[in-house]
C-alpha cells in the first residue's frame, strides 16, 4: 500500500513528462528582427498586457510609439511566404493564430485591425471603396 | 493617401520641441510620438458653400479610401462618414450644397448618452470611439443632431493598417486622427477638395490665430450648423443661409 502510493504518482509524473515531450508544438515563423521589443519569457507571459495598455494610450492620449503597439508587432512577426503573400489571421501560418490556435485561445484583434504588416498594403494599388462585387465575405466562424 | 515620407521624417526629426517656426508669423504645431495630445490644439474644419458644388464628391470618395469604406450594395446600412446635403431656404430660394459629417463638438451629445464611456473627445478635439469599449448599443447614432455615426452591421476584411473597424462598433469621421497624430496636418477630405473639387473644405487649428482657418474665420465670420444647441462644433460653414 505503502509503495504503491509512492510509485503511482511517481508513474504518472513519468508519463506526463513524456507526454509533454511528444506533444505536439506550434511552429512559429521566424521573426524579421534580430530581438523583440521584450525578453521571450516575457513577451511569452504579458505580451496582452503590453498591448492591451499601448492601445487605450493610442486611441485616448494619441501616443504612437511603436516599441508595445500591435502593428509593430505584425511588422516582425508577420513574413511573406515564397510566393510573397502574407498570411491572413485566420492561417495557422500567422504568427499569432500559429500559438493561439494551439492553445485553443481565441483572439479578435484582427476582427477589426489589419492583420498584416504595412508592406503587404503597399503593394495594393487600390485600397479604396471597393466595388460590392470584389468583397469577399468572411466565413462566419461556426460555434 | 499621398503622404510625402521626407515630410514626415522632417517633422518627427523636429519634434524636440512642440512647435517650431517655418517662417516669422508662422508657428507649426508637432507632437513627438510619446508625447500625449494637449488642449494646445483645436482641430477644425470650414467649409464654404459658396465655392462647394452640387455635383461634386471628391471628399466622399476621398474619406471612402483613406479608411477602406466598404459600398456592401446596402446604402442604408453602408458606413458613411461624410455625406452631401443639398438644402434650400423657401423663402430666399438660396440652394447650398455641403458636406456633412461628425462635427467635433466641444460638448458632445453622443459623449454624454455613450453607457461604456466609448464615446470620447481628445484633448485636441477631436471626437472618437473607442472601439474596445463600444457595445453597439447606437444610443450616440439617436443622440447626434447630424446623423453623424455609422454602425457596423457584418463582419469586414481588408481593414487599414491605419483604419481599424469592425462588425458591432458605431463609427464616424476621426478627422483623420491617424494623420494628426504623424504630425501630417491635413485630411483626406480636405486634400480632395483642394487638388480635385473647388477649394471649399479647408483643415486646420481653431486655436492657432495665425492659422489660415483661424484667419479666414476671422476675416469673413462662419457660422455652426444648428447653433442653438450650444454645441461649440469644431466644424464650420461659411454662406449658409
Amino acid at each position: 500500500m505503502r509503495l504503491s502510493s509512492l510509485v503511482l504518482p511517481a508513474l504518472m509524473l513519468m508519463a506526463s513528462t513524456s507526454a509533454q515531450a511528444d506533444a505536439p508544438k506550434p511552429v512559429l515563423p521566424e521573426p524579421l528582427g534580430e530581438r523583440c521589443v521584450e525578453p521571450t519569457e516575457v513577451m511569452r507571459a504579458r505580451h496582452w498586457e503590453f498591448i492591451l495598455h499601448q492601445r487605450d494610450e493610442t486611441v485616448h492620449r494619441g501616443i504612437r510609439t511603436t516599441k508595445h503597439s500591435l502593428k509593430n508587432c505584425l511588422e516582425c512577426h508577420v513574413r511573406a511566404n515564397e510566393a510573397g503573400e502574407y498570411p491572413r489571421a485566420s492561417s495557422p501560418e500567422h504568427y499569432c493564430s500559429a500559438c493561439h490556435i494551439y492553445a485553443g485561445v481565441r483572439i479578435d484583434c484582427f476582427e477589426c485591425h489589419a492583420d498584416r504588416p504595412h508592406a503587404a498594403y503597399d503593394a495594393l494599388e487600390h485600397h479604396g471603396r471597393l466595388r460590392t462585387e470584389d468583397v469577399k465575405r468572411p466565413e462566419e466562424p461556426q460555434p | 493617401m499621398n503622404f510625402d515620407p521626407q515630410r514626415r521624417e522632417f517633422l518627427k526629426g523636429a519634434t524636440a520641441v512642440s512647435t517650431m517656426t517655418l517662417a516669422p508669423g508662422v508657428m507649426l504645431y508637432a507632437r513627438a510620438p510619446d508625447e500625449p495630445v494637449t488642449g494646445a490644439v483645436r482641430w477644425g474644419m470650414l467649409i464654404d458653400t459658396r465655392l462647394c458644388q452640387e455635383d461634386c464628391h471628391a471628399c466622399v470618395d476621398a474619406c471612402n479610401t483613406e479608411h477602406n469604406l466598404q459600398d456592401l450594395g446596402r446604402p442604408e446600412t453602408d458606413a458613411q462618414w461624410i455625406r452631401k446635403l443639398n438644402v434650400r431656404d423657401p423663402l430666399t430660394e438660396r440652394s447650398v450644397s455641403m458636406p456633412m459629417m461628425c462635427q467635433h463638438c466641444e460638448h458632445p451629445p453622443c459623449e454624454d448618452v455613450c453607457p461604456t464611456g466609448a464615446s470620447f473627445r481628445r484633448a485636441d478635439g477631436i471626437v472618437l470611439v473607442d472601439k474596445h469599449t463600444c457595445i453597439g448599443c447606437r444610443y450616440c447614432m439617436m443622440a447626434c443632431p447630424y446623423k453623424a455615426r455609422s454602425f457596423i452591421h457584418e463582419n469586414l476584411d481588408e481593414q487599414l493598417p491605419h483604419a481599424p473597424r469592425g462588425k458591432g462598433c458605431v463609427e464616424s469621421c476621426t478627422l483623420c486622427v491617424h494623420r494628426q497624430d504623424d504630425n501630417d496636418h491635413t485630411t483626406a477630405c480636405a486634400d480632395a477638395c483642394q487638388s480635385d473639387g473647388h477649394k471649399a473644405n479647408l483643415f486646420g487649428d481653431l486655436n492657432d490665430s495665425n492659422s489660415e482657418i483661424s484667419q479666414r474665420i476671422r476675416e469673413f465670420g462662419a457660422t455652426q450648423f444648428r447653433a442653438d444647441l450650444r454645441l461649440n462644433t469644431g466644424v464650420r460653414y461659411q454662406g449658409l443661409f
